[in-house]
């Protein structure tokens, strides 16, 4: 590959996972209590997808990376003046709902038609990122839906390690149960791939990485276009949180010895 | 309104059995079939179904139809995308339900597509009230639940193990399987991938065993500096691997822990990104879980959301599991309470019968 890759990632933005998340009901639907004003972070898994994204593009000279991210537009400028400080990529903004109650199969559509619409993306060479599910809605099938939309027939989900052979082709490692991994070699691009965690570490801040990024990404976030996102027929009868509350017995006055006794009295139950 | 229910299923790695939480969703499957006064139809995917369909004959379904060949005996997306689309097209079903395997989950939201239809996953309960399919989820990873009907057909449900009970084949004399099989030719541009094996630990070091009756995890404290100013991870390995030895425990971790091999820290080397439970990992599904060293904030014990009994070992009282996450918190060196554990468990297995072995499918 002398050209290099265009690697489009697909990624948005979730509540901080330390945040307690209330649901209340909107005329559209249950949302979120006090949405706006919770913390954000970049989806933890599309996060992923983003770090590998840049790490592919570190190895394969003329690589482009864009990050198409469908949320509230404040929401965005506020996630990305970190996100922007870890690696490179152009910002394709989406103002719009990034809810975990949305339809999957919309925001699949607004996804796909954004990625359609990115100035010169190669077909031959595009390569399509993003978590294999996210930490909102969880669903595990946006992705397919939007490599469907892009007739991308070779879609790999759960991915940990994508490493390009010296014929061009990749060799993928998807999860599979029991804690093992499905090896796939395909042919190149085009292609989709949804990460888990993959194997590499949280790229450190670089400032100057920042500053690049922020020429394109405030200028992006200012011209993102604003698209209600449709329902989808998908319709809410409740939402509401987990009621389970234990009793915790709190046990402070036993030896290990006893504990242990206890412990395996239970375990063998 | 009678509706056309197609359970939807593939043969698993051996190739002649089906997974063994797909009997769930085929009891499932009956169970609304019955519910909604409509027709089942069984689709089967693999190599060759020939046996898996006389396991399932009995059912009672309308039809069996099957794509079979050595195109579809692998995870492919291209190949089982176009097998469920024929599958589901000549079913002309409303409602396609099938378990929320890696396999199905990496190809049954494309399909939705190909069928204008829609999809859910990680569904935990299905029910019909006055005619209407409700289905359970869980959203923000396990810390909302939602209950949704959708208007589009067809709808692919994709149901987790363990909500739904199996169904048993009680009839005494075999019925023969009469099998539909459809024709599916893949073009080329499907065959661009090709699955050439599984990886796998080898199995001495094989932590993860989602069959277990018991989840055990292991938090960041295990390799954080002990009463004497000093690390231990020589003596956490040993005592955390004899522990999951003595009682076929599945491991899980806390994110801070398996993050800790990508930021250079000391480590434990059996635990990867794989172990992970919670917020970001994974959310298994044991009967009791046991958790040491960790602290049992939110993000992590999102991932215990099914697992029924908890226990954990902290040194700190006021941890998040104190807070109503466990049933019992023991106050106590988790180093110390393992070594006297470990030593209990292989004098008991030593005197009695052998725990049960354990299976690896699904974390």
């Amino acid at each position: 590959m002398t050209n290099g890759y265009h690697i489009v990632v697909c990624g948005s933005i979730v509540p901080d996972p330390l945040q307690t998340l209330e649901p209340i009901q909107t005329p559209t639907g249950p949302a979120l209590k006090n949405e706006m004003m919770l913390p954000a972070v970049l989806d933890p898994w599309a996060a992923h997808a983003l770090y590998e994204a840049a790490n592919l593009a570190s190895k394969a000279a003329g690589t482009k990376v864009w990050l198409v991210s469908v949320g509230p537009k404040a929401k965005l400028q506020q996630v990305m003046m970190t996100i922007a400080q870890r690696v490179s990529f152009e910002l394709v903004p989406v103002d719009s709902s990034a809810s975990g109650f949305a339809d999957a199969h919309s925001t699949a559509a607004l996804l796909a038609e954004t990625i359609q619409g990115i100035a010169g993306l190669d077909r031959s060479r595009l390569l399509v990122f993003g978590g294999w599910e996210s930490a909102s809605r969880g669903a595990g099938a946006t992705m397919q839906l939007v490599g469907e939309r892009l007739e991308i027939l070779d879609q790999f989900q759960g991915v940990d390690q994508l490493s390009v052979q010296a014929d061009g082709s990749f060799e993928v490692l998807e999860r599979i149960e029991g804690g093992r991994h499905q090896v796939s070699v395909c042919q190149g691009p085009p292609a989709l791939f949804g990460w888990a965690t993959g194997n590499l570490p949280e790229p450190r801040n670089n400032p100057q990485v920042g500053m690049a990024n922020m020429r394109t990404v405030m200028p992006a976030l200012q011209r993102a276009k604003s698209v209600p996102l449709a329902d989808g027929g998908l319709h809410f009868l409740s939402a509401s949180p987990p009621k389970q509350q234990r009793q915790t017995r709190v046990v402070k006055d036993l030896s290990a010895e006893q504990i242990a006794q206890e412990i395996a009295e239970w375990i063998g139950k | 309104m009678s509706q056309n229910i197609l359970f939807l299923a593939h043969v698993s790695e051996t190739g002649n059995t089906l997974p063994k939480a797909s009997y769930e969703v085929l009891g499932a499957s009956l169970k609304l079939t019955k519910q909604l006064g409509g027709r089942l139809t069984i689709g089967l995917i693999g190599e060759d179904v020939s046996v898996v369909a006389e396991t399932v004959a009995a059912a009672g379904a309308d039809r069996i139809l099957a794509v079979v060949g050595p195109d579809f005996a692998s995870a492919r997306y291209a190949s089982d995308a176009a097998a469920a689309e024929a599958i589901c097209r000549s079913a002309k079903a409303d409602l396609i339900l099938a378990l929320a395997t890696s396999r199905f989950m990496r190809v049954l939201a494309g399909v939705a597509h190909r069928l204008n239809g829609c999809v859910d996953t990680h569904v935990t309960a299905l029910e019909a009230v006055d005619g209407e399919v409700r289905a359970t989820r869980w959203h923000y990873r396990q810390r909302i639940e939602g209950v949704i009907r959708r208007d589009t057909r067809p709808w692919i449900v994709l149901l987790e193990s363990g909500c739904e009970a199996a169904w048993v084949n009680t009839k005494t004399n075999g019925s023969a399987a009469k099998i539909e099989v459809i024709p599916v030719t893949l073009p080329k541009a499907a065959t661009r991938t090709i699955v050439t094996g599984i990886r796998a630990p080898k199995s001495d070091v094989q932590t993860i065993r989602p069959d277990a009756n018991l989840l055990f995890v292991a938090g960041a404290g295990w390799t954080k500096k002990q009463a004497n100013g000093k690390t231990h991870v020589d003596q956490a390995e040993p005592l955390i691997l004899d522990f999951l030895r003595v009682t076929g425990a599945s491991l899980g971790g806390s994110k801070s822990l398996v993050d800790q091999s990508g930021e250079s820290q000391a480590v434990l080397g059996f635990m990867t990104h794989l172990n992970q439970v919670g917020q970001t990992g994974s959310t298994p599904r044991h009967p009791k879980g046991l958790s040491t060293c960790c602290h049992g904030e939110e993000p992590h014990v999102v991932g215990w959301r099914f697992i029924n009994e908890r226990r954990a070992v902290n040194l700190d009282p006021n941890c998040g599991w104190a807070r109503g996450k466990a049933d019992v918190l023991y106050v106590a060196d988790a180093f110390e309470v393992l070594a006297k554990l470990n030593a209990l468990l292989a004098q008991r297995n030593r005197t009695g019968p052998e725990p049960a072995a354990q299976g690896a499918l699904v974390n």
